[in-house]
């Protein structure tokens, strides 16, 4: 199936370094910040608690500009989750990053908002930031193994994001702790574990429990459960999905593994090269995917009960995103290619309650081209 | 451009000739421990425990199982990489301990290859793929000239679908995808003219668009190259695409093992039945399963006697604390190792 071998693709997750920015996430820095008053604008009744509009991210390398999520939109309502569901390369982590505002260089937002709250994050000062971060929205990384410090017990782990949003009583630390490991699930005694002592499963699960010390609003997850098997990741879900129903708290899901959310999100979010290829209510787009990557994906899980059947998979990789085909970025892979896709970008349509990049949808097509199939 | 693989297996290779009834390979109470700890405090972990299992030929074999349930303590066992504590491994009805020779030893990895788990790592970065390929043909097919290793370079990377081969060939790791690495795994370890690949979780690494293309080569492995496979995988939805038997390990011991559809459809180790109910089935009706096992799986280090299934099992007897069930048959060629299914009664935990 894969004909020619190009060129690896320059990836959004290359330049990516965690390390340092969870570091700063959770509060080391936090001091200057606590007599800013952290609600300027109150949340805007029944709206979004997040509203990203037109986010670019490029990546500026010596090679040249790479544009690792192109003009992505979307908002979210208090209590939402949203899948946002690709390959890899396709931009997911890159976006998720830019939304908690923890690019660092050579990625750089270079354009669009990030409004949280009624407030945009996209120029905000580091101290303005490191005030709500954590406390209002907070990140979950995807290998809790790299993200946990080693040499520090799980407890003192809280305890520095604790005393970081200025939490000083000891009492009222450990209550706390105790009160989230409780939440997750895991023993209150694990607090005085170390990372290296806990299953992949209770790493994780720390992990949310550190993320829901503060009550977040927005909590961001990236793969949480990729290093998991099967049944672990399915009662983390679980876990998550009851904790989301009992806090209220927003949820965004990065994962390349779409049967995994089919039960657990309201919103659906794919992406192709950077782009949004398709949006809607996740049920829909299972029932009836309309552009034809995500048909691919769909097509790409063998069934554990349906009767057997032969899959293809989707041939071909994504683009480099440092020379991305002229015309659709999807159209070199796609099998229902038509020549305006070689020649012109298409644009998002709507099609019922879903938003799809795909010129088959697109209204205003000469009927001979093909609608809808 | 796919064979949907047959669940029941294929009989007989035709040609081959092979003493009827003799398992391509055959491990017999295979069993390794770890000792960990220090003087003081030492103890013993049980990677694996009495495994008895068997690979027929062309046959692809899945073994499942959850992390640190022993399932590549096991490939590394018949890699050779382990000695086993106890038991033995039977490769064409040989002991493969017997193996002294260098060149016995070559011979058997060269029928019996591995394919791993991370095509990043496991290919050296800093040769054109072709060295990988060409090396191990010389290694193990010494008879042939540098023509004939080229041609037949060219002919195993043609085989795994990295076309065109001559110029895939002159290429460095770092200038493929993840797929076509871990295609050119597989073409090396074709290039020994294997009879068994064993692959430890050969597609967990990549994307979900291109496992599937994986997955088709090792059924077209098996239909077209007539070569056995072992495959390593946590995920039962893959397992059922390739495999035409599958066998089910938890905490180092075997669970269940029989034909794919068999267990499958009647599942009867409780294990087996959590395994399946977890897999997530984007075409399954909405809704949230009622029932959630939130047990970790037990860490086996100087294990008592019992059921190590035990403390997760919603089933769980008395006799299931103190004996340690057995592999037994319980339909045709189905076995599980559970004193409630065993005892005939209906085992419905998950």
């Amino acid at each position: 199936m894969s004909s020619r071998a190009e060129p690896q693709p320059v990836t959004a997750e290359h330049a990516l370094r965690i390390g340092g920015k969870l570091r700063r996430l959770r509060g080391g820095q936090a001091s200057a910040a606590q007599d800013t008053p952290i609600d300027i604008a109150p949340p805007p009744p029944a709206g979004s608690v997040l509203d990203v509009r037109d986010l670019s991210v490029e990546y500026l390398l010596e090679s040249g500009v790479v544009r690792a999520v192109d003009q992505v939109s979307f908002s979210l309502r208090a209590g939402e989750f949203l899948a946002v569901v690709g390959e890899s390369g396709c931009g997911k982590s890159t976006l998720l990053f830019a939304v908690a505002q923890l690019l660092s260089p050579p990625a750089e937002i270079t354009g669009g908002t990030v409004v949280f709250r009624g407030r945009n994050m996209v120029g905000m000062t580091d101290s303005a930031l490191t005030a709500i971060r954590w406390k209002d929205f907070s990140v979950v990384m995807q290998s809790a193994m790299n993200a946990l410090n080693p040499v520090k017990s799980i407890g003192a782990q809280f305890r520095d994001a604790m005393r970081a949003h200025g939490t000083t009583s000891k009492a009222e630390i450990a209550a706390r702790s105790a009160e989230v490991m409780r939440m997750v699930g895991i023993d209150p005694v694990h607090l005085s574990s170390y990372p290296h002592q806990l299953s992949g499963g209770m790493r994780q699960r720390s992990m949310i429990a550190m993320a829901l010390l503060f009550t977040p609003e927005l909590v961001i997850m990236d793969e949480p459960t990729s290093a998991l098997d099967v049944v672990a990741q399915r009662s983390l879900m679980v876990q998550i999905k009851e904790l989301q129903e009992q806090f209220g708290f927003a949820v965004i899901f990065v994962t390349h593994d779409m049967s995994l959310v089919s039960h657990f999100s309201e919103h659906l979010m794919v992406m192709y090269a950077g782009q949004v290829a398709e949006r809607g209510p996740t049920r829909q787009v299972f029932d009836s995917p309309a552009h034809p990557y995500t048909i691919g994906l769909m097509d790409a899980f063998p069934s554990i009960r349906e009767e057997r059947r032969a899959l293809k998979g989707i041939p071909g990789r994504p683009p480099d995103l440092a020379r991305l085909p002229h015309g659709c970025r999807f159209a070199p892979r796609c099998p229902k290619v038509m020549q305006r896709c070689k020649e012109e970008p298409p644009e998002l349509y709507q099609l019922g309650s879903i938003d799809v990049r795909c010129f088959l949808y697109d209204p205003a097509a000469p009927a001979d081209q093909g609608s809808a199939p | 451009m796919t064979v949907l693989p047959d669940s029941l297996g294929q009989p007989d290779s035709p040609g081959e000739p092979e003493v009827p009834g003799t398992p391509l390979l055959r491990t017999d109470s295979l069993t390794r421990h770890f000792k960990i700890g220090n003087a003081l405090t030492r103890r013993t972990l049980h990677a694996v425990d009495e495994v008895s299992l068997s690979v027929g030929n062309r046959e692809i074999v899945a073994l499942a199982g959850e992390s640190g349930s022993g399932k590549s303590t096991i490939a590394r066992l018949l890699a050779k990489v382990y000695k086993p504590t106890s038991g033995e491994i039977y490769f064409e009805g040989k002991p493969i301990s017997s193996i002294s020779s260098r060149s016995d030893q070559l011979r058997y990895s060269g029928l019996a290859p591995m394919v791993f788990q991370d095509p990043f790592a496991s290919i050296n970065p800093v040769f054109r793929v072709s060295h990988g390929v060409l090396r191990s043909v010389k290694l193990h097919r010494p008879e042939l000239s540098s023509r004939q290793r080229y041609e037949e370079a060219l002919r195993v990377f043609d085989v795994v679908g990295l076309t065109p081969a001559a110029d895939v060939l002159q290429r460095y790791p770092h200038e493929l995808s993840g797929g076509q690495r871990q295609r050119v795994g597989f073409a090396q370890a074709l290039a020994m003219r294997p009879k068994l690949i064993i692959a430890d979780e050969p597609v967990s690494m990549l994307d979900v668009s291109i496992r599937i293309g994986l997955l088709n080569l090792m059924t077209k492995l098996r239909d077209e190259e007539g070569v056995s496979i072992l495959y390593i995988t946590h995920d039962l939805a893959s397992a059922r695409y390739v495999a035409d038997r599958l066998v089910i390990m938890y905490a180092a011991r075997l669970a269940e093992s029989g034909p794919m559809e068999e267990v499958l459809t009647r599942p009867k180790h409780p294990y087996t039945q959590l395994l399946l109910s977890a897999v997530p089935d984007p075409r399954a009706p909405l809704g949230v399963g009622a029932e959630t096992d939130r047990g970790e799986p037990p860490k086996v280090i100087d294990p008592t006697p019992g059921c190590r299934f035990r403390w997760r099992c919603p089933l769980a007897i008395e006799v299931c604390h103190t004996v340690t069930p057995q592999m037994e048959p319980i339909g045709p060629a189905h076995e599980v190792a559970c004193h409630v299914a065993q005892s005939g009664a209906e085992v419905k935990a998950f």
